[in-house]
């Protein structure tokens, strides 16, 4: 398995042809409390860089665009009872949905772990 | 200038302070041909209380108000007594003055209120929820069609003929900019509502009906068979009431499964005023409540644990989401809101039953003396407290000579649906507590000295 | 010496802002600061406020399916009840009336209670719009004299009355442009809005059905011209600027902007929210704009009533008049005056776009706003432009030595001084500053708006806040700063004397309680 990072915060872990996503640990700093995600429908095609979920916090919505092309096969449900996980646990339990990824070359063209974190110390 | 506290000497305090010459110093950013070079010619200059009053009671005494003539016109906005306290209240400059309550903690009093008037709207009308208002009943209208469209992501609206003319021009208006496909037409001298033609033309295209209760002529459409009509297809039941005093004797449209509710809160609290500013309600069941147009106040607490109200899921709105917001709306009727909450509150829901009672009384007594004019027929099954007669003779033109001889005898038809000349002889009469023994009869009299030997 | 505070008293704020060792008291009142419950919580369904006669018949047989099994449950209050109700709430509520509201693009100016009683005479509280026209002559003329006045101080051509407020204004301005572009047989799909604008900017070109595109702001704050002009092209409809804009600041490029967009066939809509720095000192209509609301509850004092009602009449140019929405006044060649309603219009409006909302506008801000310009005249008017644009620099150099000013060194501002939260130390931020002037007495100015700027704090004191006024505000800001340069740490659970605490924001929308409930849970 291995985890990869877009430029606005987006990670996805991949495993095989199945991409978990999620926002880093970065990201819900900067969001504050988040109060609500809107995530899309289970069977949804999507291109890489669509918006395809909304995260909540009092005071800002940002969009979240998915790092790759593919299906969206599952969400996250527990978001819905407990928004907070996505502050406590960003980069775990905290997933917003699973997607079958369309074309493996994508990931070409996002970071790995340190690329990001240089990334983000740079910011 | 009795509403400028700067003295002469303190603008040139100022301007001193600033190391500015004259005050134009500070308009140099604007370019010398914009800069108008003294007041703009042909305007009056500043003028003195007593004469902006005296010249603005001239301008109110060239018109008939509702009180000073016996009375009888509805057609979306309701003559109602407002209880004296009500203005008092809603003068308060902490109410009158005060801002959208953006800072909470000292904007309790408007935030309560909020909180309670959505919980009288939400009850009126049998939702989950409420907002905090929107302008009138017509812009509700067309917010919850867009809602539903959001939520059903269809665009087909369909129409009851019962809905106001004004409230379907507006959506008509505004689909033409968004792509809705609104269908519906103007209604028919029928008893009934047009229930059964409603439920015909649902098909699975359809985001959403739209039905008013009681409607434009006074008739009440079966709102149970009909969302049970729209539900079978996905579709959404948006109910519109722009008489929500009606809502004491019916039953509340949320109750019979309309899914969401919007309506005019003109009645309750806020005067005529010759068309606004008005008061938009809007209730929906709770699932819908991210999809929610308008302001809403929910209730928290504070750092001390005590208690407290603030304007919550903000991030709908125009001022976070910008072009993805629900809604463009930012300022909304605050203050027709609180006046609304206090009669409310005044009343009570035994209250509002009673007075709800009276109104629909008062109908019955005009229904029947009116019926007693040779020529004048009922056409309503049922009624509130508003009816469409049918005359022997255009009502246009009975409601003018009405007019010239101060007597405020309802709205033609045709002034509402000009150009449709089967209305033509259509009258849309409406009796509200207000209304006397004495104004109906007067009514009766006029009425009959009016359609005197024309022929049924 | 400031004459407010001779004695030179301070509370205490204590430990985490408590009164130390005062007394609790059993009803949770502490003198004036009044607790005060729902509505709800202590009424009662057998109690009304409103004497009714029972009815003196029964309803209709025909009414049997539809009668409601039982009364709404809402509980009443008695006349007392009620007044003690609403005046206990409204003294947890600021008001212009109480002190400076001093925030930003809202314009919050002194309330005029002529306004207030001229809006009551019967004569135009009291008539009903579907009234026959010739019984409503003087409410006609009240829209025709105030219309008119909009088109002389801006200086366009016609006026559309009846959009309810600033948002519903702009709708009416996009709508009108759109109208203007299919009539034009060229419908365009983008619509160009400056990064620094209000959210209904944005929010109303969407509802109009158009794609928006943001222009970044230049380093002086204004609209960054060069990359404006390089976007041009014609698939824009049309440009939203708001002018003096939301960072207080005039568009010097405004006529060369307003050219460039003529120029590739589009429309220029001006936000109208900042008139009041410019009303008889300059017309936006020389300046080459389309279309422009006006907010009677900002610039024309109509009152802002705790969240509305407004109204926002939008001036035109000769090449939108045609497309104005219903209903609209006209002055017949007969000397009378009529509204133009749907029968009317093939005749005399045939491009109207249509109707916007039920009925004819605003009736009652208009006789309000109406009253307010009679009050000033076309002298008085300028006089408040200047007075706004002087008190708003002399808060701007007044304070600009202890808060950032991100453009305090371009030039003065206009009738709104902006700051940002650059100069703060680590760990204090601009919603401190914020509620700490709730602490002070004051209505915080705007906050984090607008976006261009971080932490940004827009003062607009307006011209009805004497000098003594500001003098005081100026002090109490000058004094947050401090205390934050010193690290109160007060100041980051402040408000501590307000009436509520800081609002748990996180909870109210995570978990949102909307209405009552019987059951209600306590927190």
């Amino acid at each position: 398995m291995s985890r990869y990072f877009t430029k606005d915060h987006e990670w996805i872990e991949v495993d095989g042809h199945t991409g978990t996503v999620g926002i880093t640990d970065y990201a819900q700093g900067q969001l504050g409390d988040i109060t609500f995600v809107e995530l899309p429908g289970e069977g949804s095609a999507v291109k890489q860089g669509d918006s395809v979920s909304v995260v909540d916090s009092v005071k800002a919505a940002s969009d979240i665009y998915t790092p790759v092309s593919g299906t969206v096969t599952e969400v996250n449900g527990d978001l819905d009872e407990q928004p907070e996980l996505v502050n406590s646990e960003a980069e775990s339990g905290g997933w917003l949905f699973r997607i079958a990824i369309a074309d493996a070359n994508e990931l070409g063209s996002l970071m790995d772990r340190a690329a990001y974190d240089a990334y983000v110390a740079g910011l | 200038m009795r509403y400028l506290p700067l003295t002469a000497a303190d603008r040139a305090e100022m301007l001193d302070f600033l190391g500015a010459s004259s005050i134009d110093d500070l308009f140099t950013d604007v370019p010398e041909e914009a800069r108008l070079s003294g007041p703009i010619a042909g305007l009056p200059s500043h003028a003195s209380e007593m004469a902006v009053e005296r010249h603005m009671s001239a301008l109110a005494a060239k018109n008939l108000s509702a009180g000073s003539a016996p009375f009888f016109l509805g057609a979306g906005a309701y003559r109602h007594h407002v209880p004296a306290s009500v203005d008092h209240l809603i003068q308060r400059g902490e109410f009158l003055t005060a801002y959208t309550p953006y800072q909470p903690e000292i904007a309790q009093g408007t935030l309560q209120v909020l909180f309670e008037f959505q919980t009288q709207v939400a009850r009126l009308f049998g939702t989950d929820i409420a907002n905090a208002s929107m302008y009138d009943g017509s812009t509700a209208c067309w917010e919850a069609i867009l809602m539903a469209g959001r939520i059903t992501r269809r665009s087909r609206v369909i129409l009851s003929s019962g809905l106001h003319p004004h409230y379907a021009s507006v959506n008509r208006t505004l689909a033409h900019f968004t792509g809705d496909v609104i269908e519906g037409r103007a209604p028919t001298l029928e008893g009934k509502a047009d229930d059964q033609a409603v439920i015909d033309s649902i098909d699975e295209a359809t985001s959403c009906v739209v039905v008013q209760y009681p409607d434009i002529l006074g008739r009440i459409p079966d709102l149970a068979q009909i969302a049970e009509a729209a539900h079978a297809k996905d579709a959404l039941l948006i109910a519109v009431v722009t008489e929500p005093v009606a809502l004491g004797l019916i039953e509340a449209p949320g109750n019979l499964g309309a899914d969401i509710v919007v309506g005019e809160g003109q009645s309750l609290g806020v005067g005529l005023q010759f068309g606004g500013p008005y008061l938009g309600l809007f209730g929906c069941r709770e699932k819908f409540v991210r999809q929610m147009p308008g302001r809403l106040c929910g209730q928290t607490v504070d750092a001390d644990g005590k208690r407290g109200f603030v304007l919550t899921l903000s991030t709908r709105e125009q001022h976070i989401r910008r072009e993805k917001a629900t809604s463009n709306i930012c300022t909304n009727s605050g203050l027709c809101a609180l006046a609304f909450s206090i009669h409310m509150t005044l009343l009570g829901g035994e209250g509002l039953a009673r007075l709800a009672r009276i109104n629909h009384a008062r109908a019955q007594r005009m229904v029947e003396r009116l019926t007693e004019v040779p020529g004048v027929r009922c056409l309503n099954d049922a009624w509130f407290n508003e009816v469409t007669l049918v005359l022997p003779k255009p009502a246009r033109d009975v409601v003018r000579s009405l007019a010239d001889r101060g007597l405020l005898g309802g709205v033609a038809l045709e002034r509402l649906f000009p150009g449709v000349p089967e209305l033509a002889n259509g009258l849309l009469v409406t009796a509200t507590e207000t209304v006397t023994d004495e104004d109906i009869e007067t009514f009766a009299a006029e009425l009959a000295k009016e359609l005197e030997g024309v022929l049924a | 010496m400031n004459a407010h505070n001779p004695a030179g008293w301070r509370p205490s704020l204590g430990e985490s802002g408590g009164d130390g060792d005062k007394p609790v008291t059993s009803s949770g009142d502490r003198g004036l600061m009044l607790e005060e419950p729902l509505s709800f919580e202590i009424g009662s369904p057998d109690k009304c406020g409103v004497d009714l006669v029972e009815a003196d018949a029964a309803p209709l047989a025909s009414l049997a399916g539809h009668l409601r099994a039982e009364a709404p449950a809402l509980p009443g209050l008695t006349e007392p009840e009620a007044v003690r109700h609403y005046t206990r709430l409204s003294r947890q509520n600021y008001g212009i009336d109480l002190g400076p509201f001093p925030l930003g693009s809202c314009t919050m100016k002194h309330n005029p209670r002529l306004n207030e009683k001229v809006a009551r005479l019967p004569g135009f509280a009291d008539v009903h719009p579907l009234q026959p026209q010739e019984t409503v002559v003087g409410a006609i003329e009240v829209i025709e004299q105030l219309g008119g006045w909009l088109v002389s101080l801006s200086g366009m051509n016609a006026v559309a009355m009846s959009p309810k407020a600033g948002a519903h204004g702009e709708l009416c301005g996009l709508l009108c442009i759109r109208a203007a572009h299919e009539a034009n047989g060229e419908p365009r799909e983008i619509v160009l809005v400056p990064e620094s604008a209000h959210g209904t900017n944005p929010a109303t070109a969407a509802f109009a059905g158009y794609k928006v595109e943001s222009i970044p702001a230049n380093a002086d704050g204004r609209v960054d011209f060069e990359a404006l002009k390089v976007r041009l092209g014609p698939d824009v409809a049309g440009v939203m600027i708001t002018n003096p804009n939301t960072c207080g600041l005039f568009e010097r490029d405004m006529k060369a902007i307003a050219d460039a967009v003529h120029a590739v066939g589009g429309y220029v809509y001006c936000d109208g929210a900042n008139f009041n720095a410019i009303v008889g000192k300059v017309r936006p209509g020389d300046l080459g704009i389309d279309a422009m609301h006006i907010n009677l509850h900002k610039t024309f004092s109509t009152p802002h009533g705790g969240g509305g009602p407004g109204s926002g009449p939008v001036v035109l140019s000769e090449a939108l008049a045609p497309f104005a929405p219903l209903p609209l006044v006209r002055r017949e060649p007969d000397g009378s005056v009529r509204l133009i309603e749907e029968e009317g219009a093939a005749d005399a409006a045939p491009l109207t776009f249509g109707r916007m909302t039920a009925f004819h506008g605003q009736m009652g801000m208009f006789t309000r706003a109406l009253t307010y310009i009679l009050s000033h005249g076309a002298d008085g008017l300028r006089q408040v432009a200047e007075d706004a644009v002087l008190n708003a620099n002399y808060v701007l150099r007044s304070c600009e030595d202890v808060l950032d000013a991100p453009f305090g060194a371009s030039g003065p501002c206009m009738h709104e001084a902006l700051f940002s939260d650059q100069g703060l130390p680590e760990g204090f931020s601009t919603l401190d500053i914020a509620k700490g002037l709730i602490d002070e007495g004051f209505h915080p100015m705007t906050v984090y708006f607008p976006l261009v700027v971080h932490g940004a704090m827009l003062v607009e004191p307006t011209e009805t806040e004497s000098k003594d006024g500001l003098d005081r505000f100026i002090e109490s800001l000058r004094s947050l700063a401090s205390r934050a340069h010193d690290a109160d740490e007060s100041l980051k659970s402040a408000p501590h004397f307000a009436p509520r605490r800081r609002l748990d924001e996180t909870r109210a929308a995570r978990k949102p309680v909307l209405t009552w409930s019987e059951q209600a849970e306590d927190e």
